[in-house]
């Protein structure tokens, strides 16, 4: 136990000492740039609950991740499934006049749908048509881009003007409520918790998790024991989708009020390096998500306060995340 | 080239899969190399050829001691091996093979190995397309760029290993035509084959392995029967067997025809009736595991009927398979069958046919340590498959087998078992026929195949032979079957 811990800790050690060196190279003061981080994230509650603007969609796409890595599947296609979660919801919500309690929730279904549905094609093309999923997700998210902003110029543009800066604000029913002075609200949170704790125990409790993780590790075997794998990849694809299509949903009703064109925030892609140094395990999602949204937030405030440029943070999550699974490389030969 | 091999050893674990063997190849001349299935053929062939490392030997080239640790070396030195799955690069084009392996720096002079190309071809009276990809020829003319590539390439002593599988009667002949003018030329040729016919049409001299040691060797002429009798060894004395009263047809094959890439067997019938043993004797990959697939549902016939039970199944999915009770027993235990990374307790969850859909890991565990100690597995619940020895692994796929089977396949039931692990596989077997269970396996042991079959179904060359009965056969009809003899 301790040991594992260790070999978790020792690729941010390295990484934040290799970033605290290139710091150094140009001539910034690095605790300066630390604090700066820090205070840009955890400085007071409203800034706090920017960091959990981010930990939310990272929450949710991680769950989502959880259940294809187990099935041994790479759904880089997480981002387009964002992106089409968030179209959903935004049809639903300049469609659908209804009042907010019946509204919210259809908008969230709408856009769980869209997931689902875009995620299962990138796994069709797998099952049925032998498209590896790294590469028919790669290109469905170009899809998936390219009718966000098909939408926001043509269809959906704003009154008399087209302009990439979005779509025009929602109607007021269709936001989700925020806590008080703060930009986060109460039921989003409890929606990834819970989410979290429901694919935990799925994964680890029922036999649907384990016939999933007999996939992951040898298709061929899982098939010869009678387990049905297209369909379980199938559905490993459609409920990731659908948890990815809700935190598309929830940048579009909660964050942004419009559909913008970047609507995914990158999301889906930094979600699977979450996935990855949390070793493909649930209990350590909420935490590194909640790092990695620290970082991103945190840096924000770097221009501003030190002329230092934010993707300072991307930096250091990047290197954090080679370390790691160099430190698993490394830890694979010196173990065997 | 004249080659030596002095007291040449290899281990691969507790297998002694080279057993001090030498021999020596005169340079002018075709030498076979004859053996059953895992006599040693192969490791001794990489050894020859740099792909793996002796334990223990000399290799002599005209009676310099050489030393290569990789294949390239070995070229280098004068040896270049074909093998039986052309190893070259299927989406490149004949020249760009043709090119690969040659050491002339960064650049490659193209207009010269096209003129070389060409050369060589019209020397041996090859037609290959230069710009032709090389997946779009067919097994002989790959051989045939490869024979080229490797002459190029200044190699003197050629090995070819079962160089006649899957390849055309004209090709057959062109390939040994090409051999024997090789031979001329001064080259050393090592023709490794199980055929019988194809080893005295072609070679001067034989040496017959078996069991990782030299049994023979023999000059021209030969006799079938004394090749028979170096490949096969003296038969056990046949087992009294139990008389066993047949019941319902399980199976039932008409006019099937099974096919991969390389090899197409037609008109394969068999009727297989409950409590029957049926043995598919022959060299591995002579479509003995085709057919067992098909039969299981694991991959569709090119042709003819499949019926379990009363029932046809073409087309039908691997689950009805199951459903009928017929299980399939591969021979890739960790490939195809177990999980690795998941410890023994999950695997019978796995396989358990219906159950809840909340695990209740405690009972689960005492199930498994149930069926551990009934199939004395040695392990224990948490015991990841991986780390089980072959003869556990192959009794945990035992164990993991529905209950009620009426149809059991199994693909070399007891290979890499000691003895003790393979008389255990095949006491749960016959106590499995017994219960009404339809037994059809593979087997590369002819031993095997004579002491438990019922009925015998020899693989050989792309075709099957009639039906045997295991009774009135003996080892050495069944070796000429399989060397392709009276077939």
């Amino acid at each position: 136990m301790a040991r594992n811990a260790a070999w978790t800790l020792m690729p941010i050690v390295i990484g934040l000492v290799l970033t605290t060196l290139a710091l150094i190279a140009v001539g910034a003061d690095p605790l300066k740039a630390y604090s700066v981080m820090w205070n840009g994230a955890f400085g007071n509650p409203a800034k706090f609950s920017n960091v959990i603007d981010a930990w939310i969609p990272l929450m949710l796409c991680s769950v989502g991740l959880l259940i294809t890595f187990t099935a041994g599947l790479w759904n880089i296609g997480i981002e387009g499934q964002i992106v089409m979660g968030a179209i959903f919801a935004t049809w639903a919500a300049r469609t659908l006049v209804l009042p907010s309690e019946i509204l919210i929730p259809l908008i969230l279904v709408a856009g769980m749908i869209g997931g689902a549905l875009w995620a299962l094609l990138a796994g069709a093309l797998k099952v049925y048509g032998r498209v590896h999923e790294i590469f028919g997700g790669l290109g469905l998210n170009f899809v998936a881009t390219g009718a966000t902003l098909y939408l926001i110029i043509c269809p959906w543009k704003r009154a008399g003007i087209a302009s990439t800066s979005g779509t025009d604000l929602f109607r007021p029913p269709a936001w989700l409520p925020n806590l008080p002075g703060l930009t986060v609200g109460l039921l989003e949170i409890i929606v990834a918790i819970v989410s979290l704790v429901i694919v935990y125990l799925a994964l680890r409790g029922t036999l649907w998790g384990l016939q999933l993780k007999a996939i992951g590790k040898n298709t061929r075997s899982a098939f010869w024991l009678g387990i049905p794998t297209s369909r379980h990849m199938l559905g490993a694809f459609a409920l990731c989708g659908m948890l990815a299509g809700l935190a598309g949903a929830e940048q579009a009703i909660g964050v942004w009020a419009r559909l913008i064109p970047a609507i995914s925030g990158g999301y889906g892609y930094l979600s699977i390096l979450v996935v990855l140094l949390s070793g493909f395990q649930a209990i350590g999602v909420p935490f590194v998500a909640l790092f990695f949204a620290a970082v991103a937030k945190g840096s924000i405030a770097l221009p501003l306060d030190l002329q230092l440029d934010s993707a300072l943070g991307g930096v250091l999550q990047g290197m954090i995340v080679l370390l790691f699974v160099l430190s698993q490389g490394v830890r694979a030969r010196l173990v065997r | 080239m004249r080659l030596e091999l002095k007291g040449i050893h290899k281990h691969f674990g507790p297998v002694h899969a080279n057993n001090d063997i030498s021999m020596t190849v005169e340079a002018g001349t075709i030498h076979g190399l004859l053996g059953e299935n895992g006599a040693g053929k192969s490791t001794l062939m990489k050894v020859l050829s740099g792909f793996i490392h002796r334990d223990a030997g000399e290799i002599l080239l005209d009676s310099r001691a050489v030393e290569f640790k990789t294949p390239a070396e070995a070229i280098r030195a004068g040896i270049g091996m074909l093998h039986q799955d052309p190893l070259d690069f299927p989406p490149l084009r004949v020249l760009d093979n043709f090119l690969l392996g040659r050491e002339e720096g960064f650049l490659q002079n193209r207009a010269q190995a096209l003129a070389d190309l060409q050369k060589l071809s019209q020397q041996f009276g090859f037609d290959l397309d230069p710009d032709a990809f090389v997946n779009s020829l067919t097994v002989g003319e790959r051989q045939q760029l490869e024979i080229m590539r490797l002459l190029s390439l200044g190699v003197q002593i050629l090995i070819f290993d079962e160089p006649t599988t899957g390849i055309s009667l004209p090709q057959k002949i062109k390939l040994f035509d090409t051999l024997r003018v090789l031979a001329q030329q001064g080259k050393t040729i090592i023709f490794v084959t199980h055929k019988l016919q194809d080893a005295e049409d072609l070679c001067e001299r034989v040496t017959v392995l078996r069991h990782g040691k030299v049994t023979g060797e023999v000059a021209r002429p030969f006799t079938a029967d004394e090749l028979v009798r170096l490949m096969f060894g003296q038969s056990l004395q046949a087992r009294a067997r139990a008389t066993v009263v047949l019941g319902e047809p399980v199976l039932e094959l008409r006019d099937v025809c099974v096919a991969d890439y390389r090899l197409r067997v037609p008109d394969i019938n068999l009727q297989v009736r409950a409590r029957e043993v049926i043995g598919l004797a022959g060299i591995e990959g002579s479509g003995q595991r085709l057919l067992l697939r098909a039969c299981a549902g694991l991959a569709q016939p090119v042709k003819g009927e499949i019926w379990v039970g009363g029932t046809k199944m073409n087309q039908q999915p691997y689950e009805l398979f199951l459903d009928r009770g017929v299980s399939y027993l591969p021979a890739e235990r960790l490939e195809e069958g177990l999980v690795p990374g998941l410890n023994l307790t999950e695997h019978f969850i796995l396989a358990r046919r219906v159950t809840k859909f909340f695990i209740d890991w405690n009972a689960a565990t005492a199930n498994a340590q149930m069926r551990i100690k009934e199939y004395s597995i040695r392990g224990t619940p948490s015991t990841k498959v991986e780390s089980l020895s072959g003869g556990n692994q192959q009794r945990a796929l035992l164990a993991l087998l529905y209950p009620n089977i009426d149809l059991l396949l199994l693909e070399h039931p007891t290979r890499g078992l000691d003895f003790e692990s393979s008389m255990w596989v095949w006491r749960q077997l016959l106590e499995q026929r017994e219960s009404g269970t339809a037994i059809v396996f593979a087997s590369a042991d002819l031993d095997e195949i004579l002491e438990y079959s019922d009925r015998i179904l020899v693989f050989s060359g792309g075709r099957v032979a009639q039906v045997l009965s295991a009774k009135e056969t003996s080892v050495q009809q069944l070796g000429e079957l399989i060397g392709g003899k009276g077939l």
